[in-house]
């Protein structure tokens, strides 16, 4: 299935990229599996996105937890804190 | 409810006017303007650029102050967040709560931005002598959210 995601702020500098369209094995419909699927990318990806790194996520505009599942087209968000106010 | 994600500036006074305009019920306006500072962690700052998430910052800060409803009686909101380039003394955002009475008026305005500063998707970028530099997050914007409960 195929999961449009979305880049911001310091991780969209970093990666190079503020969009893109994954296309994830329908056994891997969890946030947290994309994620694995990312860092396996290295580089820039395996550093930002590693365990310990403070970054949030959002599923279809919600903020969304690690375990959160994701369905065909979703719109998956990856960011940093926010700082806005 | 009046919710705005704008880059132009606003009207502090016409925003209240229009917040508690004809009603009768209203006994208390508490409103929080955000400022451009010209320091930050000890750098000058010349300027400031706000990225937002556009499809989600006008659902998240509905859902910031849709949850303010449940915890107080409000009889309008305004919250205004601007974006894109801004300069020290430039007003960065706006939230007016109008209720019947202070206590409320007051804890709603303070809830709304306790949660925009750590729910809502913007990110400033600092201009500083020293290159760019985006702001980082401060535990105490987490810690302020979470006395909430």
């Amino acid at each position: 299935m195929n999961i449009k995601v979305l880049y911001f702020a310091r991780l969209r500098e970093r990666f190079g990229v503020a969009e893109e369209v994954i296309e994830l094995p329908d056994s891997m419909a969890m946030v947290a599996m994309l994620l694995d699927l990312l860092r396996a990318r290295g580089g820039e990806w395996a550093q930002a996105l590693a365990a310990g790194q403070n970054f949030r996520v959002a599923v279809n505009q919600d903020m969304a937890a690690m375990n959160a599942p994701l369905e065909a087209d979703d719109e998956v968000a990856i960011f940093p804190p926010v700082t806005g106010g | 409810m009046t919710i705005q994600v704008q880059e132009a500036d606003f009207d502090v006074g016409a925003e209240i006017s229009a917040l508690r305009a004809g009603n009768p019920q209203i006994g208390a306006v508490a409103s929080f303007i955000g400022l451009v500072r010209d320091m930050n962690d000890g750098s000058n700052v010349a300027a400031m650029t706000l990225e937002h998430y556009p499809a989600m910052t006008h659902k998240a800060l509905a859902a910031i102050v849709a949850d303010a409803e449940t915890r107080w009686t409000l009889l309008g909101c305004t919250v205004i967040h601007r974006v894109g380039a801004l300069f020290p003394t430039d007003q960065i955002v706006l939230v007016a709560v109008a209720t019947s009475h202070r206590a409320d008026a007051f804890a709603a305005c303070e809830f709304i931005m306790d949660y925009l500063k750590t729910q809502a998707p913007f990110w400033k970028k600092e201009q500083t002598p020293e290159g760019e530099r985006w702001v980082e997050s401060r535990h105490s914007d987490e810690a302020a959210a979470g006395r909430w409960g």
